[in-house]
């Protein structure tokens, strides 16, 4: 049996697990507090959610892929076209971001699903470094290399409350509730019987089609509801950041999720955030002392991939199973 | 639209495809005989280029480099092997895919510490400076070098693996690991053998592009996409599979730039994504492998 969180059958047993969207809203809401800058709390709350939305893909249904910048990357290039270009308000922006990162999801997963095992990884890069190179040319839409300006929000008009948006404290807390009921989102779908049955392709492919099971389309599904997500933080960085650079869409944007994720422990709820936050507090403390801080990140990763898969939060999960 | 032009233009076709052949070869070796995906083929391949940079600077000469580079990041290929790979085998086919991509960012990282993040130039070795005229038009003699590099090295390791006892055993042991165990074949060490020759040949692919494209450490970033797709396209890691896709690429790019320049990139992976839709197991690839 797996240790990992969120299962169907421990739901009830575990307070962690039951509790789990009060204390994420809690943690996330102390996060600036804690954290030594603003700015690192709220890049922590969009790759954390970045990473949530790829666990559910990586972690629960057992599947890397290595083509998420590519629902990241349109998610914020929608945003950012959706606001800059057609005035759309800034509230709705975000769910045309996800519309159009599921919509993309269906398309690249639906190639990708059609290749097995390890030629997944491969399949979902290529197709996402497709979508980079659109970006890259549809420069009259995207900005071409120079990224995406022009689409600050700098108010917002909330039932008649008007506050400002470039107010570090207001903007975080504004791009929390998004967080917040996106991790609701994902916490009913591990919940369902939808939650079990990817777990359960996971574990084991074949037991889960003998069972009968339609694998081809819970993983594709599976695929779909990931990139909804990940559409969701990358519209949410393009609000924050205002600008979308080109390198959004690139691989290494994936690598970079993949990365985090794997570092606070794939397949378990909060351990996307624990990731993510590790990640950044180790890039902000090596680059004070190295502009080389990729080279400790990267081996600090390849020692995890050996010596600890499950990650921190997994590990910490499994020694307090007592596994 | 003439015929001349049309004829050039797949000829620089064939020209990129022996290019692509040589930037995948490697990957797909590893890839076909160890089903390791190797992430950091690109850095490696970048790494050939700085090695036969740094030893063509040393020995003042790029046919040292040719031969030199190969090995040396050859038999860093064995000390990856030994060190990272091994302990991986038996565990989840994803986990070696991760350790290389995180190798590739420790290696990229540096390569810019010890070599600078700018770009470096790789001037073409003066024996192989200028044109040819092949009757329908003038073509570059470093890029017809490459093409008879590429035909060397593939009959080479057509000889190596079919008419030799060594290529025998390889084969056996791609198919059937197990067995080659069971009959007294040491897999551990056919397996690094093979990880070190693959690596080398990804160093020889870096070094052969470079005085085509600028030496960077980002240089092997398009190349690991290159790599994937012409494994994709031609299936299941086979060398016959790797020639046919890197060809039928290399046209299909140089074809669609004649047509429309700023498609040519986007042409490689539509091409992939097409062959996904008819032959997800590639062209050369067997229904139900893949897998």
């Amino acid at each position: 049996m797996s240790a990992r969180a969120g299962s169907i059958i421990d739901k009830s047993k575990d307070f962690a697990t039951a509790w789990r969207i009060p204390l994420s809203l809690v943690a996330l809401c102390a996060l600036p507090w804690v954290l030594p800058t603003q700015a690192l709390a709220v890049n922590v709350l969009i790759y954390g959610l970045f990473a949530v939305g790829y666990n559910l893909l990586f972690g629960y249904t057992g599947l890397l892929s290595f083509g998420h910048a590519a629902f990241f990357g349109v998610g914020a290039y929608v945003t950012g076209i959706a606001i800059g270009r057609f005035g759309v308000p800034w509230f709705a922006a975000p769910a045309l971001a996800v519309i159009a990162a599921g919509l993309l999801a269906a398309v690249i997963g639906g190639l990708s699903i059609r290749t097995r095992g390890i030629y997944f990884a491969m399949v979902t890069l290529a197709l996402a470094q497709l979508v980079y190179y659109v970006g890259l040319q549809a420069s009259s839409w995207t900005g071409g290399e120079n990224g995406l300006r022009g689409f600050t929000v700098s108010t917002i008009n909330f039932f008649g409350f008007r506050f400002s948006f470039l107010d570090p404290v207001n903007k975080y807390y504004v791009i929390l509730a998004f967080a917040i009921a996106a991790l609701w989102f994902v916490s009913r779908i591990l919940n369902s019987y939808f939650g079990a049955a990817i777990e359960a392709i996971r574990e084991n492919e074949a037991r889960a089609r003998a069972c009968g099971y339609d694998v081809e389309r819970t993983k594709l599904l599976s695929f779909i509801l990931s990139g909804l997500v990940t559409g969701l933080a990358g519209a949410l960085s393009a609000l924050h950041l205002t600008i979308v650079p080109l390198d959004t869409l690139h691989y290494q944007t994936s690598g970079l999720v993949v990365m985090m994720t794997l570092l606070g422990g794939a397949g378990s709820f909060f351990g996307p955030f624990v990731g993510a936050l590790a990640f950044l507090l180790m890039e902000d403390v090596f680059s004070q002392w190295t502009s080389h801080w990729q080279l400790f990140v990267g081996a600090i990763f390849i020692l995890f991939v050996i010596f600890l898969p499950k990650g921190i939060w997994g590990t910490a999960l499994a020694i307090r199973g007592g596994k | 639209m003439d015929a001349q032009l049309v004829a050039m233009q797949l000829l620089s076709g064939v020209s990129l495809g022996a290019v692509l052949i040589m930037t995948a070869l490697g990957f797909t070796i590893i890839f076909g005989m160890l089903r390791v995906v190797n992430f950091a083929h690109g850095a490696l391949f970048m790494i050939g280029a700085y090695a036969g940079l740094f030893i063509a600077e040393r020995t003042g000469s790029f046919w040292w480099a040719l031969l030199l580079a190969p090995i040396g990041v050859g038999v860093l290929g064995l000390v990856i092997e030994r060190l990272l790979i091994r302990p991986l085998y038996g565990r989840s086919p994803d986990d070696p895919i991760l350790l290389t991509f995180g190798l590739g960012y420790v290696l990229v990282e540096g390569v810019r510490m010890l070599f600078g993040s700018d770009g470096v130039p790789f001037s073409t070795p003066p024996a192989l400076v200028g044109v040819v005229n092949l009757g329908i038009g003038f073509f570059p003699l470093y890029r017809l070098f490459v093409i008879g590099v590429v035909v060397f090295i593939l009959v080479l390791l057509w000889l190596a693996l079919e008419k030799t006892k060594f290529g025998l055993v390889v084969r056996a042991g791609a198919r059937d690991p197990q067995i080659m165990q069971v009959l007294g074949v040491d897999i551990r060490r056919l397996w690094l053998i093979i990880f070190g020759i693959g690596i080398g040949l990804t160093a020889l692919g870096g070094l052969l592009a470079a005085p085509m494209r600028s030496v960077s450490p980002e240089m092997g970033t398009i190349v690991l996409a290159e790599a994937f797709v012409v494994t994709v396209v031609g299936g299941m890691g086979s060398l016959i599979g790797a020639v046919a896709a890197g060809l039928l690429v290399g046209i299909v790019v140089s074809m669609t730039s004649l047509f429309a320049p700023e498609m040519a990139t986007i042409a490689m992976f539509a091409l992939m994504a097409l062959v996904l839709l008819i032959r997800p197991q590639g062209l050369f690839g067997r229904a139900g492998q893949g897998a």
